[in-house]
């Protein structure tokens, strides 16, 4: 939890100490004055979401754990792409921007890398971020830019009217796929891995608690965080995560992550805990599920989002069946530490001047090799 | 490293063996030119374009003059010895003030048949033509289509040909290193410019220190290089078949005093950025993805991180753009640099920054379209492209340099525009300006203009009840900007977007009445930005035929026009640096002349806009070869408007 790193202090925010403990990845954010609330983070703008939409409890759930982050507000920017989703920044009293579909990734790496007094978030659905923006998207986590981004997945295209999406299940019958469409869907989560995201997770907009677990990791984890937000659009693809929250059904679909912990779901065996394990399958290094009644605990793997291969938590992301969701992990999958873009881009600045001064304009428009005319 | 242009450095070598430009003065003939062009000629690999560039380096150092003209394939190593992997480099110097890198060289270079197939066609009668025997064999003169050897078969007879083993000569010169035939004839370049410096006179000095510095890690191959360099000075001196050698004066009288360097457009187009970055005291951050011919500028940005420039290579020209305007956001001189290509992939960033009025400078390095087209060639045809190429009105102003130095000025004249009116410039160079140089008098920091602008720092807005508050969108009533207000300013949170705004407030606005007034107004803070007025040569005040230019152009036209009035015919001639908005008195100039005549390297472009704009019956002149207009050229073109006047 340092509160600065060392060399980089003329850019460290001013009266840090107020409050609550500083990760590093906000340590060079402002801190707010005084005590916020909610209400601080909502804008003066009518949300014009269609009534029922999850967006609405994510917007909600962010609102309404901002105040916990105790940064500046004017230190926080909110970037958005195109979509429904993507409205998100006109309803958030900070910082923000709007901006084309798909490319808010690219947008706000602009911002984080200048401008590291700043938290950058980005808002992107599943058209916006792994259609049109995936360029973007993968790129973004390879480089590890310091940006939370929060993807809205609904599987389907809303603002366009109902669409299939590059997350919807094959043969999804839409408007534009009337016998059904022939795509095999990408799993964000496996994509973000293969991507070498440091920070991947899964979410569901109807699990307040859930979300805002997610959200307060994300937002402590230096460098870029894709948090995948499964979230209903009730007019176009209502119910597509019913699954995962029927209480009943969920028992057996959700498979929660924990770090440190057993992976364990199902109905509770006699230790209390799920009936079911992911164990890895000796012959073939993948995981499998079993029943820990029949074959015991021992070889039950426990989640480890810091490992510093992303294999297994790559092996995770694929125990989903893409079509009913069945063993959908839901949690951090994966939280490592590696250098941060926006870091290393300040450090070769400093370093640059360590090593030739700072720029000199007039040594350098006469370079080396100069005459002189005499009048 | 600084000469004085009235004590041209001889070469200054101290061992016996070593160049002494005492010696040759006295045994050989010297002559007196006023201008010679020279083109060195070879395979791509064979380092045509580092001789032609230390040339220019001695050239300029002495004092000329100059101008010079790269011509290169686009791919890297194009099969040796083939017509398509011909690279060459023309070079005009003078002792007086020129403008052009010359219509047909003097001297040709020719390091094999391919070289010399290639570009026989443009050397006149009565030119020098040196040509590296070594490479003349059956095969590599089949592979190019001669039948016979033209060095033998009378085709070369009207020129004045030193046959020179080059390849030969050089790896003799190498026999103490412990270099391979192969390795040694790759100096051959070197010996090729040390004749060259021998029969100009050129200053030998630093290109001996440029040897030693860029083989710093590699001594051997420097001092391999520099013997081979001595060498082909020696031979010069030595040989019978060199019998004459030549002195340009430098061009005292051509340039006001003052510290003078060599410089390319992409160079000084760099500096420029990083000036407008100091002058307005805001970071440079640069978003870019590699393209031929604007790569340079990305290359040349990076080095300067001392100056708190962030250059950040994206995954492709969407986030380059993408990138900068981000840091617009954030209160950064942001820009992007590309050619035609990129800037077509750019287009909906642009809009994205029409609508935001942030500042962004788009640099747009212009090569031969369409699609890919000629990368490594120069063209203006992406013109139309940066005046219209976005859905709906979306005007962004456009600035163009005219030659390879007034880039920089031209950067600083398209931060000024855009950080003044928070909006996009396109900044429109082309692969002649990008890799051509000139000699560029290095102004004074302190002459550098004023570039700070205001962040905003509280409310601008008083509602009915008296409440301050901040409105994005209410502008200065002079410039029509709006206020920049970056984030981390306390009380001015707000949201931006693409879409249509409330006039004042920002908020998202659907209303007619709205729209209709925000897209009147873009425009009108565009229409209104502030541009030097047209200037128009016109010595004797009568002409009838004016002639009007952009961007590159300018070095061709002026060298024309000089070759018509030096006949006795009078013609105007006005050079237009402001596409968009083009100056006030544009239409006066232009309605005040019978005939006005629009050369460009593209179809008409400015023609057309001109026409459309004032309804003058503009006519043009055009060229889409991939090269610049030559002089001869365009006089001619000019010569006939004024017949039929």
């Amino acid at each position: 939890m340092a509160e600065t790193s060392p060399g980089l202090t003329q850019e460290t925010a001013p009266g840090t100490p107020a409050g609550a403990p500083v990760s590093e990845a906000l340590s060079l954010v402002p801190r707010a004055v005084g005590k916020q609330s909610m209400k601080d983070f909502k804008s003066d703008q009518e949300v014009r979401w269609c009534p029922g939409c999850g967006d609405y409890a994510v917007l909600a759930a962010v609102q309404g754990f901002m105040p916990e982050l105790g940064l500046a507000k004017e230190n926080i920017v909110f970037v958005s792409g195109i979509g429904c989703s993507s409205r998100f920044p006109y309803y958030m009293n900070t910082y923000g921007m709007h901006s084309i579909h798909g490319r808010a990734p690219a947008i706000a790496t602009g911002l984080a890398t200048s401008r590291r007094d700043l938290s950058v978030w980005v808002v992107t659905g599943d058209g916006d971020a792994l259609s049109i923006g995936g360029n973007h998207l993968i790129h973004a986590l390879r480089r590890n830019v310091n940006l939370k981004i929060l993807l809205f997945n609904n599987r389907i295209y809303g603002l366009t009217k109902g669409q299939y999406s590059p997350t919807s299940e094959s043969g999804k019958i839409t408007k534009s796929t009337p016998m059904g469409s022939l795509d095999t869907p990408f799993n964000p989560v496996s994509l973000a891995l293969g991507a070498e995201a440091s920070f991947v997770a899964r979410t569901v907009d109807s699990d307040r608690k859930h979300l805002t677990g997610v959200l307060r990791a994300a937002a402590d984890h230096p460098g870029s965080a894709l948090v995948e937000i499964y979230q209903n659009c009730n007019i176009f693809n209502d119910g597509a995560f019913e699954v995962l929250k029927d209480k009943q059904q969920a028992q057996e679909a959700v498979i929660p992550l924990e770090h440190g912990q057993p992976i364990r779901f199902g109905a509770p065996a006699e230790d209390g805990l799920g009936s079911k394990g992911v164990v890895r399958d000796p012959a073939t290094g993948d995981l499998r599920i079993v029943d820990v009644r029949e074959e015991g605990t021992d070889r039950v793997l426990v989640h480890d989002a810091q490992a510093a291969s992303p294999t297994t938590a790559f092996a995770l992301s694929r125990l989903a069946d893409p079509t009913t969701l069945h063993h959908t992990p839901i949690g951090v999958l994966r939280d490592v530490r590696r250098p941060v873009y926006d870091d290393e881009m300040a450090g070769q600045l400093e370093r640059a001047v360590e090593q030739n001064g700072k720029g000199d304009l007039s040594a350098l428009l006469h370079g080396n090799d100069t005459w002189t005319v005499v009048g | 490293m600084t000469s004085q242009v009235s004590s041209p450095a001889g070469p200054q070598s101290g061992s016996e063996e070593g160049p002494d430009s005492g010696r040759d003065a006295e045994r050989k003939e010297v002559r007196r030119l006023d201008r010679v062009i020279i083109r060195f000629a070879g395979d791509s690999g064979d380092g045509m374009q580092l001789t032609g560039d230390r040339f220019t380096s001695e050239t300029a150092s002495f004092g000329n003059d100059l101008s010079t003209l790269p011509n290169f394939p686009a791919e890297i190593r194009a099969p040796a010895g083939t017509l398509p992997g011909v690279s060459s480099f023309q070079l005009h110097f003078a002792d007086h003030d020129i403008l052009t890198p010359g219509d047909a060289p003097d001297v040709l270079v020719a390091m094999n048949p391919a070289a010399l197939k290639a570009n026989i066609a443009d050397v006149p009668r009565g030119a020098e033509i040196i040509v590296n025997t070594d490479e003349f064999t059956k095969r590599a003169m089949a592979k190019v289509g001669y039948d016979s050897s033209p060095l033998e078969d009378g085709s070369l007879d009207g020129y004045s040909v030193h046959q020179v083993p080059l390849t030969t000569l050089t790896v003799e010169a190498l026999k103490g290193f412990d270099l391979g035939r192969k390795e040694a004839g790759r100096s051959k370049n070197m010996f090729a410019l040390g004749l060259l410096s021998w029969m100009y006179h050129r200053p030998t000095e630093q290109t001996e220190a440029f040897l030693r510095s860029k083989f710093a890690k590699k001594p051997d191959i420097a001092e391999a290089n520099i013997t081979a360099f001595r060498a082909g000075w020696n031979f010069g001196e030595t040989t019978e078949d060199f019998a004459v050698s030549y002195e340009v004066a430098p061009a005292s009288s051509a340039f006001p005093p003052g510290t003078y360097r060599n410089i390319s457009g992409n160079l000084a187009l760099s500096y420029g950025l990083v000036a407008a970055s100091q002058q307005s005291d805001l970071p440079l951050y640069l978003g870019s993805y590699p393209i031929t011919p604007a790569s340079d500028v990305l290359h040349e940005l990076s080095k300067h991180k001392n100056f708190g420039v962030r250059s950040f290579q994206a995954e492709d020209e969407i986030a380059g753009i993408g990138a900068a305007l981000g840091a617009a956001f954030g209160g950064s001189l942001a820009v992007t640099t590309t050619s035609g290509p990129g800037v077509a992939l750019k287009s909906e960033t642009i809009g994205l920054a029409v609508s935001l009025e942030l500042p962004l400078i788009i640099v747009d390095i212009q090569r031969g379209g369409p699609s890919t087209g000629l990368p490594t060639k120069t063209e203006q045809a992406d013109l139309l492209q940066a005046m219209y190429g976005r859905n709906g009105e979306a005007p962004v102003p456009i600035v163009a340099p005219a030659t390879p130095a007034d880039c920089f000025t031209a950067a600083l004249d398209a931060a000024r525009i855009a950080l003044t009116y928070r909006t996009p410039v396109f900044l429109l160079s082309d692969g002649y300006l990008a890799n051509g140089s000139e000699p560029w008098r290095i102004p004074d920091v302190a002459e550098l203009p004023d570039l700070r602008v205001q962040f905003a720092a509280g409310p601008n807005h008083e509602l009915a009840d008296g409440t301050e508050v901040f409105w994005p969108y209410k502008r200065d009533p002079q410039t029509l900007a709006r206020p920049w207000a970056v984030p981390g300013t306390p009380g001015l949170e707000h949201r931006i977007g693409g879409i249509e705004k409330q006039d004042g407030t920002g908020n998202i606005s659907y209303d007619p009445a709205n729209h209709d007034f925000m897209v009147r107004t873009r425009q009108a803070k565009v229409d209104g930005i502030e541009v030097p007025d047209i200037e128009v040569s016109d010595p004797g005040g009568n002409a009838k035929v004016l002639v009007l230019g952009w961007g590159s152009t300018y070095g061709p036209i002026t060298a024309a026009v000089r070759r018509i009035r030096k006949g006795g015919d009078e013609i105007a001639q006005a050079h237009l640096r402001h596409l968009n908005p083009f100056p006030r008195n544009l239409g006066e100039v232009l309605r005040g002349y019978e005939k006005v005549i629009v050369p460009e390297m593209n179809l008409g472009q400015l023609a057309t806009l001109v026409r459309a704009r004032y309804l003058v019956d503009a006519q043009s002149f055009t060229q889409v070869r991939g090269l610049p207009f030559k002089a001869e050229q365009l006089a001619t073109a000019l010569k006939e408007a004024l017949a039929h006047g």
